[in-house]
């Protein structure tokens, strides 16, 4: 690639043609402010709509200032990134965006991790010196998001993600000029829209436009009530971030420290998702293993490929824009809710506690849990099986409410019998770990051999869609994997047209899986973090002394004492699911004239 | 639960017709929103659910497109739809006070349609009748050299057409 020399603030420099001169600068370490611009590395979401001018910079010869995080070097290019005609350029165009922002930083839940906040700090704004007119829109709740537009900048990148990264199509710029906003079709509420609850727009935007509904209030109310036995499940991937909330290195694995928490905070079970993610192994893994065995009999009507169904937001995705194939999808429940409908039976009665006076709460990575939680399907007569879920980002606030210093916590484990856990449980919190751990006990089930070495490592990755094919004692298994919805949307679109070569494939909505879920710490666009939760997670599998979900000893007990067998008769009743036809629906109207 | 839409069928095949017309590329979006707008009068929410599901497209993005551009409405137009010029000339002769009155007198703003569905308000730039100016359109009737005073008297008129 042809190399371009150019100058930036003196110092001469050379980089390939067509990077740009925000790119340039960063390589000399000139840290160019930017608001609009966004990306995160090697998992294809780039926003650059040159559109907030925040990174303005002198170009000579150049009659107006120029957008660095657009505009490409040249050959012989002067440019100037702190000249003072840049810098006051750079101070009007944040004291017109705050112009028109609520300053009510105080009490905003974004303050601490807010960009507009940090340039603001950073530009040492004093006063806003323009008065004008303010946007007035009104608030709306959903189920996982909170969309607080009178905080919008315009920047897009929720309008980007969801669109591009997503394929959803929730959002869209509406409007022009100051009216301008982004929003649903028609200001319909996110719940009528096709929008997914993945929270991808939350984890992106840099403001506090849109963040998520807080059930930390209510998670402490149900602590105090002594009439209640509150219990509490972790996923795999908060183990691997919530470090980062307390200052620690991205990919610290805080396990230990995350369970004392719990216990501290005055929860009366610290239960693992871990656990129910083996569960979810025995129902989904025979499930696959009854679809293939039919298969390979010559059954030609069975439903192949097997797609799994533990990302809440993926199945929000296919029930609205993909319902024609709603009956292809393991009908497994979530391990989220699979915990719950296990917690307040088997476990309810173990301990003898009625249903109603259990509270299980969940500590997620993710937004669309809060959705799934509340679907009509998972109470059992308008007592949810999992009555709130909270994520990552909540659980450091509790913990820092409660005075507790987590980095010198002493370690603790989880609590038995729903606490114990696998290998193949913990990487549930990337993209390809619930095929992995599917695989590891469809192969020795399958095959009744021993696997030699449990890691598939040709399932992992993060390159958005990925295939292998797995032998199992010659019977060849196509697996595909993809994360992020427009991946799965190109897996999807090849079953749909019958030609798939797979015989199941796993999809997680967020990049690289739960790990960059909506509810987790941000990273503002840092994508070593995603990698560092990632190494992480198959870390924390390595440590683990039993790798496989049907080794897992309290697994084997709940089938002997309460379950019977998997996908058996109570297994259905409990741990499955089935799916709705979301898309709406055009009718003809015989009445309107 | 679904969003249902309900919508005419004869319309729904029309549309259908449009986006085919272009061969449902959704490059061609605006040019189907036009045909919808110039068969509908206006391009109610059902209608571009029913674009957006054929050029396969998010309908967050085809009512992105309505809401940007002031030509296309997601109101239909009255009966007797008014249109004040407000090209140069008929501006410096006083067309905004015309609009004004029209405003007062109608009750209803530029882009609305009053509750009876009998007038709509727009303004547009230069119908060409500059000798005229200031001028309105009421349907395809031109009314020129307004005066604000005239502005009651013209409604009455039309109204009585019945």
């Amino acid at each position: 690639m042809d190399q371009v020399k150019l100058i930036i603030d003196n110092k001469e420099v050379a980089v390939p043609n067509g990077t740009t001169i925000l790119k340039a600068a960063q390589q000399m370490g000139i840290n160019i402010p930017t608001l609009c611009h966004f990306e995160l590395k090697g998992m294809g979401v780039h926003n650059k709509p040159g559109g907030c001018r925040i990174c303005v910079v002198e170009v000579e010869g150049r009659r107006n200032l120029a957008p660095a995080c657009v505009t490409e070097v040249t050959e012989g290019m002067v440019v100037r990134t702190n000249s003072i005609r840049a810098i006051n350029a750079r101070r009007t165009v944040l004291e017109l965006l705050l112009s028109d922002h609520p300053a009510d930083c105080l009490k905003c839940s974004k303050s601490g991790n807010c960009e507009l906040q940090n340039l603001a700090i950073r530009f040492g704004i004093r006063e806003i010196p323009f008065e004008g007119e303010q946007s007035t829109y009104q608030l709306e709740v959903s189920p996982s998001i909170i969309r607080d537009m009178n905080k919008c900048i315009m920047c897009r990148r929720c309008e980007t993600i969801c669109n591009d990264f997503q394929t959803v199509g929730a959002l869209s710029a509406i409007e022009r000029g100051f009216p301008a906003v982004v929003s649903t079709a028609f200001n319909q509420t996110l719940a009528q829209s096709p929008c997914t609850f993945c929270g991808q727009c939350v984890a992106v935007c840099p403001v506090g436009a849109l963040t998520e509904v807080d059930h930390t209030a209510k998670v402490i109310r149900s602590i105090a009530d002594e009439k209640k036995t509150v219990v509490v499940q972790v996923a795999p991937a908060v183990r691997v971030a919530l470090g980062e909330e307390f200052g620690m290195t991205p990919g610290s694995i805080v396990t230990g420290q995350l369970t004392a928490a719990l216990k501290a905070l005055g929860f009366d079970y610290v239960f693992d998702t871990d656990w129910s993610a083996d569960l979810t192994i025995m129902e989904e893994g025979t499930e696959l293993l009854g679809r293939l065995t039919k298969y390979l009999n010559g059954d030609k009507d069975v439903k192949l490929p097997i797609l799994t169904s533990c990302c809440p937001a993926w199945v929000n995705f296919f029930e609205y824009q993909f319902p024609a194939l709603k009956d292809i999808p393991s009908t497994a429940k979530s391990p989220q809710q699979m915990f719950g409908a296990i917690a307040k039976t088997y476990f309810a009665d173990k301990i003898g506690v009625k249903r109603e006076d259990m509270i299980v709460v969940s500590v997620m990575p993710c937004l669309a849990k809060k959705y799934e939680c509340g679907r009509d399907e998972f109470a059992v007569n308008g007592n949810p099986d999992v009555d709130y879920s909270i994520t990552t980002r909540e659980l450091a606030h509790l913990i820092k409410q409660a005075n507790i210093d987590f980095a010198s916590l002493e370690e603790a484990s989880f609590d038995s019998p729903l606490g114990e856990s696998t290998g193949a449980g913990v990487i549930f919190g990337t993209t390809g770990g619930v095929i992995e751990a599917a695989c590891r006990t469809a192969y020795e089930v399958f095959t009744g051999k021993t696997l030699d070495k449990v890691d598939f490592e040709e399932l992992r990755g993060l390159e958005g869609i990925r295939a292998a094919t797995i032998d199992m004692n010659g019977t060849k298994i196509n697996i595909g994997i993809a994360h992020g919805l427009s991946n799965a949307r190109k897996l999807l679109e090849q079953v749909e047209r019958g030609e798939s070569q797979f015989h199941a494939i796993e999809v997680m909505a967020c990049p690289g899986g739960c790990i960059d879920g909506g509810g987790q710490p941000l990273h503002h666009g840092n994508s070593d973090i995603i990698k560092a939760r990632w190494e992480a997670i198959y870390k924390t599998d390595r440590s683990m002394p039993i790798r496989k979900s049907h080794e897992n000893p309290s697994i084997q007990t709940l089938y002997k004492e309460f379950l019977g067998n998997p996908c058996g008769h109570k297994s259905h009743e409990l741990l499955h699911t089935h799916y709705f036809d979301k898309k709406p629906v055009i009718e003809i109207d015989l009445d309107k004239k | 639960m679904p969003v249902r839409i309900k919508i005419r069928q004869e319309n729904r095949e029309k549309i259908e017709a449009i986006c085919r017309s272009f061969n449902n590329n959704p490059g061609e979006l605006i040019n189907v929103l036009h045909q919808t707008q110039n068969f509908l009068g206006y391009l109610p929410a059902e209608a571009q659910e029913v674009i957006a599901q054929n050029l396969h497209i998010p309908t967050a993005k085809v009512y992105g497109v309505v809401s940007f551009y002031s030509f296309f409405s997601m109101i239909p137009k009255g009966k007797y739809p008014v249109s004040v010029c407000m090209g140069t000339a008929c501006y410096v002769r006083g067309a905004e006070k015309v609009l004004d009155e029209f405003k007062t007198q109608l009750g209803i703003g530029v882009g609305e349609t009053g509750p009876d569905g009998e007038f709509s308000l727009a303004s547009l730039r230069c119908v060409g009748a500059c000798g005229l100016a200031p001028v309105a359109l009421i349907g395809e009737k031109v009314h020129g050299r307004l005066a604000a005073d005239d502005v009651k008297v013209i409604i009455e008129e039309t109204r009585k057409l019945g």
